[in-house]
């Protein structure tokens, strides 16, 4: 009866991020010169979905308490890779995607063991495989280049029936087939668990190790998925480090602005989601405004700092200074 | 017919039996020799000081921690329980003193945390309620909503949904540590209730508690536990409170104190004098004054409320209420810095060396400097010489075995990093010392130096506040000691009055009993 009230406060945080991109979206789509149509919510849609996939990822490390900053060297990994083997017959496209996908999960996995069982700090553990991931990215493409199946290109960053944007689709359906599940399993339940209190959570034998695992796994899977999506985007392929910096950093930012936690534990991709949706749409708000491009950070850092601002807001009660110091 | 055989089952093999258990760590004895027997359908006690080995023998029941010897069978059958989870499989299911509940998941979450319903794979949402209900009503809390997240239930709500939570894993025993800590009266009835419930549906129940009412209404077999050896195993009530205390004490005295002098004369200010000090349901209005020259122990058990008087004391707490007094001088710390200013002369020697009181990286110099950095700098400058000066004394004086004072601290033994988190605050010069159980864990030969050199320093005018978890310490090394219980003082103890069995007495909040070791029974009309 009273069920609903629970509900919603658990996902005020998402529902929140949702309104809050409903609102500056209605905002930028009414300023826009070309107006509400099929063609700017596409662009706006493939941009978005280029960082919500890598948001989701990190969402996944974030929500144990981690970190993931090689989140941005694994998306311009796959992208390199993409447009070397996403090529051919639909046979070798699929194959090819197949690769890219385990090349990310793979690359997440190392992030994973190298944080779980190797006992690294998480920020140094990935600064240090996001170097290598990038390196490996240089070689494959020295300069920018390569091809990818054009056909399958052109139908995911694409409209659908009714103008709905390919790209929406793909997540969502992504979302459905990897989220869903994972936050109703048992591992999905120990990754928040551990990122709340991990003791408690091994003290109630929850697998926190391989949760831990498996969030790292996704992250990298996630990445991937989102420099595949770049790979159609732009129907080739480029080692930019610049990219993969601005990703990395934007991915926190949007998991942040999405109401997720970074002491862990609370939070959902949904919310990560519209967090990178957001922060894209405010961008683009700028261009529609015809604001100075020069204004943009300070413009993004100040939206920033507030989002971060109100989720500390709870260290104003905090009664013991010694749990300031603390997560 | 049914019901005689499963009487004698239960007189002739109990549910859960140890042999021999010992648990060390590093060198010290945490268990010996552990044997003890616990049957079905029964409330089983375990007493207990602080330190006596009460949570390593849960923690080894529970999977937790492995004992080094000894074995453990459950209905006839030997079993070792690597994890908490293979303990919690065999029906052994420990609810610990710090609460294990996830504050972020919701109360349904957690009840089936470690093995929610499953469909397909995938945790099966209404099953789970559906369990969690029943689990919460078999707990006594029906009112709770399944869907409330834990970090937004008080303290005792949380406490009955972790009940709640061990019940969901049917356990055959059920073990109970300090379980009824945080409850208001009304919901230790009711977990009461839940308990004396279970024990009639045939649970072994293992319960620690420091609260001797709670025992002589529950229980129905205690064990007392002492220097981490099993003393004796008896029907609940065929003993005295006396008998009872005289069994948990006993330690030896292996330390030397120095002597004391004769008590210091009354003088017209103390160093430091506190009026009605609260702080949210931690601290309940503690009064009391500590003159220059003078140790002042706070006893009673771990967790009364005596940490939080030293971080109040110190600055370290926010929204305290009630009057701080130094020399006369009513005054208001707002943080440690304040604390230790030359004004107030205040030093805390904290719980934690690791984190509280060094950088263990540093070097043995720079910690020594770090809490005294305004002495020893000229316009915010530090002064090199002087520092080397004053790091040279205080190893000299606190005999720190250090091959150089740009070792870091890291690298000495737990006693000499405890020198140095003393000396870093003696370079202060501090007047009124406040120390968190500063020998735990550090060795004999240490502790005897630092029982001399707290003598000294009150000797020398410093007003001392000492909180010690070790009874023995309490009494060696202090003029009084306040004994707290639920964060108010409970009794002062001083002079002849100052005895293992008052101190262990008062810190129980039974009615002290007479006689040395308490066996001969109160005379008082």
């Amino acid at each position: 009866m009273r069920d609903w009230r629970y509900r919603f406060d658990q996902h005020k945080a998402t529902l929140s991020a949702a309104l809050v991109f409903v609102v500056i979206f209605g905002i930028y789509a009414a300023n826009h010169p070309a107006g509400f149509s099929a063609n700017v919510v596409q662009t706006a849609a493939n941009k978005g979905v280029l960082l919500a996939l890598v948001a989701v990822g990190q969402t996944f490390v974030v929500l144990t308490a981690g970190i993931d900053l090689s989140l941005g060297a694994i998306f311009i990994l796959a992208d390199c890779l993409a447009s070397w083997i996403v090529i051919g017959s639909p046979l070798m496209t699929g194959l090819g995607i197949v690769g890219v996908l385990l090349a990310g999960l793979a690359c997440g996995a190392v992030n994973g063991a190298l944080v779980i069982y190797g006992r690294l700090q998480p920020i140094v553990a990935t600064i240090a495989t996001g170097a290598i991931y990038f390196g490996l990215a240089l070689a494959l493409r020295p300069n920018p280049g390569g091809d990818i199946n054009g056909d399958l290109a052109d139908a995911l960053t694409g409209q659908g029936p009714g103008g709905v944007p390919v790209s929406v689709v793909a997540l969502v359906v992504i979302m459905l087939l990897v989220w869903v599940p994972f936050r109703r399993s048992v591992l999905g339940r120990a990754a928040y668990a551990a990122g709340s209190a991990e003791v408690s959570a091994y003290m109630s034998g929850a697998p926190v190790a391989r949760a831990k695992f498996l969030a790292y796994c996704m992250a990298g899977l996630f990445a991937a998925l989102g420099g595949l999506m770049l790979a159609f985007f732009t129907y080739s392929g480029e080692a930019s480090s610049t990219n993969a910096a601005t990703y990395t950093l934007n991915s926190i930012a949007a998991v942040v602005i999405g109401g997720v936690s970074l002491f862990g534990g609370s939070g959902s991709a949904v919310g990560a989601i519209f967090g990178a949706l957001i922060f894209r749409t405010i961008n683009d708000l700028l261009f529609v405004f015809d604001l100075d491009p020069l204004w943009q950070p300070l413009f993004l850092g100040l939206v920033l700092l507030l989002a971060v601002s109100l989720g500390s807001l709870r260290l104003l009660r905090v009664r013991n200074r010694l749990e300031l110091f603390g997560p | 017919m049914e019901p005689i055989k499963a009487g004698l089952a239960a007189s002739t093999e109990p549910l859960l039996r140890l042999r021999g258990i010992t648990k060390r760590y590093g060198g010290v004895r945490a268990l010996e020799e552990v044997d003890l027997a616990v049957r079905a359908g029964r409330i089983h006690a375990i007493l207990g000081e602080n330190g006596a080995g009460k949570s390593s023998l849960i923690k080894c029941i529970a999977g937790v921690v492995q004992p080094d010897a000894g074995t453990m069978s459950l209905d006839g059958a030997a079993v070792r329980f690597p994890s908490p989870a293979a303990a919690n499989a065999a029906g052994v299911v420990c609810i610990f003193q710090e609460l294990s509940l996830i504050p972020d998941l919701s109360v349904a979450d957690n009840i089936m945390i470690s093995n929610p319903p499953r469909r397909f794979g995938m945790i099966d949402g209404r099953a789970q309620r559906r369990m969690a209900e029943a689990a919460l009503a078999r707990a006594g809390a029906g009112n709770i909503h399944p869907l409330e997240l834990v970090k937004n239930l008080p303290l005792s709500r949380r406490q009955l949904v972790e009940i709640a939570k061990a019940l969901a894993r049917n356990p055959r025993l059920l073990i109970l540590d300090e379980a009824t800590s945080a409850l208001t009266a009304a919901d230790v009835e009711t977990v009461f209730r839940v308990l004396k419930a279970l024990r009639a549906q045939g649970l072994a129940l293992l319960y620690i508690s420091h609260r001797m009412d709670e025992i002589a209404e529950l229980a129905d077999d205690c064990s007392v536990f002492r220097n981490g050896r099993h003393v004796a195993t008896f029907p609940a009530g065929t003993k005295s409170d006396g008998e009872v205390i005289a069994m948990m004490i006993g330690r030896e005295y292996s330390h030397v104190f120095p002597p004391k002098p004769a008590p210091v004369p009354t003088g017209p200010t103390p160093t430091l004098a506190v009026r009605d000090l609260s702080w949210g349901e931690t601290l309940a209005g503690i009064s009391f004054e500590v003159r220059a020259g003078e140790i002042v122990g706070l006893g009673g058990l771990d967790g009364q409320g005596q940490r939080e008087l030293l971080l109040a004391l110190f600055g370290v707490l926010r929204g305290v209420t009630g009057q701080v007094v130094i020399e006369g001088r009513p005054v208001s710390i707002g943080g440690p810095g304040d604390a230790k200013a030359p004004a107030n002369g205040m030093a805390l020697i904290p719980e934690d060396r690791k984190t509280e009181g060094l950088m263990l990286p540093m070097s043995v110099g720079e910690n020594l400097c770090f809490a005294s950095l305004e002495r020893l700098s000229r316009g915010g400058v530090l002064d090199k010489a002087a520092e080397r000066r004053a790091v040279g004394e205080m190893v000299k004086l606190l005999a720190v075995k250090t091959a150089s004072p740009d070792t870091p601290v890291g690298a000495l033994s737990g006693g000499n990093q405890q020198k140095v988190v003393v000396a870093k605050w003696l370079m202060n010069s501090p007047r009124i010392i406040l120390l968190n159980d500063p020998t735990r864990g550090i060795d004999v030969g240490t502790k005897q130096e630092m029982y001399r050199l707290l003598r000294k320093l009150a000797d020398e005018g410093a007003a001392i506040l000492l909180y010690s978890t070790d009874y023995a310490e309490l009494i060696g090394c202090c003029d009084r000691v306040l004994v707290l219980y639920g964060g108010a003082v409970r009794r002062e103890l001083a002079g002849e009055a100052l005895t293992e069995s008052a101190l262990v007495a008062s810190a129980l909040n039974v009615e002290a009993v007479a006689g040395e070791a308490g066996l001969t029974s109160a005379a008082t009309p």
